[in-house]
């Protein structure tokens, strides 16, 4: 299988502000607070690893002697992986913590928790939490960069920005391009963190879902609410499917996952109102059949699913890399 | 019972806040055992002590209807002398002993009027031994910090509260449309991804319990009014003239949902704070007498409780400090004068409790409270008088201070320097 070309534009280095001005944050906690410059920097700055990583040698030693915690108090596997990957790609010693396995279940708070976590020295923390806010109240906490690997259903900034990698890649540009977010978006940490991200830099983002499955709002995030999916899918240049979160729900959202599928399912017919080149993405796992049929997810012409994952790894390297360039004494990072 | 004080006190030289006077009254104050003997233009016997007021308002202690917690500290320093316990305690008071020893717990300095929990377990499913509860000493029942779900089973309720004679305070939060929110519906909550409830599962509740009132006749005191709808819901059943009052906390008159961000636990509350459009809403029903009462919801909670992700936390905040200089607030606005702001914060409390306290008045229990009303200071959440330091006002400068507090004629707390 081929990988598509990539017709991503880079910015020339000289173009940013020198040194940590280019990203002057300690935390990536979410993408909402970040200038378009910063997004573009990160964004710059994978497209190396994405080179490195189609390389048979997959390795720069960058952050060697410095140990990244992994803490998910949350199930995970692909983020967890790639950032287990990003990490050991880039020389760092990786350590992953599951709360399954820890003294969480003993009944340790959070804080105390993250106190230790500190105490052991490590040189940044990714996490991930089902509660909105948890991550931040770490980063609180800690003298390391702490990534938010998302937090309930408050942001997922690293899943925002290798989507917008993705698309840039894809598509050669943001700005301008008409994105739809179908689905679950109540309960969506992604689509948050993708409204602001992908409006910041200029895409026309819109939003459907059924109404129970709608946050008020969305507008102010720099999303426009749709009445309907074909709405939505009218003239899109990228078709964005949110996973339906039943684990998140309380109480009764939608009649039936099959009644879902009929009218919020992504099958041909519904793919049609798009534009004929539009890109479909998915951040996983995908529930087939369901909000997504499979020869749509499976069509590589159509589909940039398996794309957004290897861009996943290459995004966490290039954020892992600038959030301890303070730490590792490169220049002009004080 | 501590014995009553064997000489008489006159308080000389302050500004009295009196019931009719809209502004405070040069003039003095004498107490004579545990009770106001003398009002205004009184001169101090040859046995009285005297206590210099140094031009301080002369104004009743503060009654504060719907507290959490018993902590005599942050009541003193906020010159509260009776407060209303919520039934909301572990155990819940929801029996006559239970009853009867809270009342008794902050005597003799301060005050406990145990509010009795409506149901058992406050659970919302079986009434409690409400009548038993009134003879320990509850002078009101309680839903507390949770709205009964069965129509059935508060229409009984109602009935019984009005047979008994006994005020029926209520929370008012529609449980269907609340659920495990911890935030009102709108862009802060979005935003932030916590789980959110509309404003309207508050008038909502409000409307089937106005409709309870009317065919009940119970008194009802719907604790914490807080929505533009909600408030309307109140100001028409008033001028229909049921017997309903309607209080709401400092925190709601002036933090808007906004507060909320960077998932400050110190500022959830239950019900969440509102959009902004409430906020003004809440503080335009103050002025023109909508809302009755307004109390600090004092709820002391630690770091075990608080330091925690914003919707894993405990709902509450550290009021009674604030109360006092929070509500002064308003009177500098102009948004109300000098006595109906002491209405508020302890007249028509006093009122609903039944007891004869919260006013100056020849014959009611002499708490006095003596305040700087301009003095400024500031809230600092690590140093407060409170058991913890959970206020959402942190680090605001405010003014108004007690300066001096009176229980029952005798000085229970006086401001050092």
């Amino acid at each position: 299988m081929t990988s598509p070309e990539n017709l991503s534009v880079r910015r020339p280095a000289s173009d940013y502000p020198p040194g940590s001005m280019a990203f002057p944050h300690r935390h990536l906690l979410g993408i909402a607070g970040l200038q378009p410059w910063e997004i573009e920097f990160l964004l710059d700055e994978a497209e190396q690893w994405v080179d490195m990583n189609r390389r048979p040698s997959k390795h720069d030693g960058r952050l060697a002697g410095l140990t990244l915690i992994n803490a998910f108090f949350e199930n995970s596997t692909r983020t967890l992986l790639s950032f287990e990957i990003a990490g050991k790609r880039l020389g760092a010693d990786v350590v992953n913590m599951h709360a399954a396995q820890s003294s969480v279940k003993k009944g340790e708070t959070l804080i105390d928790t993250a106190v230790t976590l500190n105490a052991m020295r490590a040189d940044a923390i990714v996490i991930r939490h089902g509660s909105s806010g948890a991550v931040q109240l770490i980063a609180d906490k800690v003298g390391c960069p702490v990534l938010n690997a998302g937090d309930g259903t408050h942001e997922h900034p690293t899943q925002a920005l290798l989507d917008a990698l993705t698309i840039r890649r894809r598509k050669g540009k943001i700005a301008g391009l008409r994105v739809a977010i179908c689905g679950d978006i109540l309960h969506s940490r992604v689509a948050r963190s993708n409204m602001i991200c992908l409006s910041t830099l200029g895409a026309e983002v819109r939003v459907a879902g059924p109404p129970a499955l709608m946050p008020p709002a969305v507008e102010t995030m720099g999303g426009t609410p749709c009445r309907d999916f074909a709405e939505a899918l009218d003239g899109a240049d990228v078709v964005m499917m949110l996973r339906l979160q039943n684990e998140r729900m309380q109480g009764q959202f939608i009649p039936s996952p099959r009644e879902f599928r009929h009218l919020y399912g992504l099958t041909d017919a519904k793919l049609a109102l798009a534009q004929p080149d539009a890109l479909v993405m998915h951040p996983g796992p995908m529930n087939r059949g369901i909000e997504i049929d499979s020869h749509i997810a499976d069509n590589i012409e159509r589909s940039a699913i398996t794309d957004q994952v290897e861009m996943g790894v290459a995004m966490r390297m290039a954020c892992l890399d600038v959030l301890t360039r303070r730490r590792r004494g490169v220049e002009g990072w004080t | 019972m501590s014995k009553l004080p064997a000489r008489p006190l006159t308080i000389t030289n302050g500004c009295l806040v009196l019931p009719g006077h809209a502004d405070p009254v040069p003039g003095a104050l004498r107490i004579i055992g545990d009770r106001i003997a003398g009002i205004g233009d009184v001169t101090p016997g040859a046995d009285d002590v005297v206590h210099d007021a140094r031009g301080a308002l002369i104004a009743p202690g503060l009654v504060d209807l719907g507290v959490f917690a018993i902590d005599p500290p942050a009541f003193h320093f906020g010159g509260i002398s009776r407060a209303a316990l919520m039934p909301d305690q572990n155990p819940p008071l929801d029996h006559p002993a239970r009853v009867r020893f809270a009342a008794y717990s902050g005597k003799p300095d301060f005050w406990v009027h145990p509010l009795a929990a409506a149901t058992r377990d406050l659970a919302g499913s079986e009434m409690a031994e409400i009548g038993l509860m009134k003879e320990a000493g509850a002078r009101a029942v309680a839903t507390g910090r949770r709205w009964i779900i069965d129509t059935g089973v508060m229409h009984r309720l109602m009935q019984y509260c009005a047979m008994l004679g006994l005020p029926l305070i209520v929370h008012s939060q529609d449980h269907g449309l609340s659920g495990n929110a911890v935030a009102t519906a709108g862009e802060m909550a979005t935003r932030l991804g916590l789980p959110q409830a509309p404003a309207e599962a508050e008038s909502i509740a409000i409307a089937r319990d106005l409709a309870l009132v009317r065919m009940t006749g119970a008194r009802v005191h719907f604790r914490q009014v807080t929505t533009r709808a909600g408030l309307a819901l109140i100001r028409a059943a008033k001028a229909e003239g049921l017997p309903i009052t309607a209080g709401i906390t400092p925190a709601h008159l002036f933090l808007s949902d906004v507060a909320l961000g960077g998932f400050r636990t110190f500022a959830r509350l239950s019900p969440p704070l509102r959009c902004e459009d409430d906020r003004q809403a809440a503080i335009a029903a103050v002025g023109d007498g909508t809302i009755d009462v307004i109390a600090s919801g004092h709820d002391p909670r630690g770091p075990e409780d608080k330091r925690l992700p914003f919707a894993d936390s405990q709902p509450g905040m550290a009021g009674a400090e604030t109360l006092l200089p929070l509500s002064l607030g308003l009177v500098r606005d102009s948004v109300i004068s000098t006595e109906r702001l002491f209405d508020l914060i302890a007249a028509n409390p006093a009122r609903i409790l039944g007891v004869e306290a919260g006013a100056l008045r020849t014959g009611f229990e002499a708490d006095v409270m003596l305040v700087d009303p301009d003095r400024p200071w500031q809230v600092d959440s690590s140093r407060m008088a409170a058991s913890a330091g959970n206020t959402p006002f942190d680090r605001l400068p405010v003014q108004g201070r007690c300066v001096a507090l009176f229980k029952g004629g005798r000085l229970v707390d006086q401001m050092k320097g």
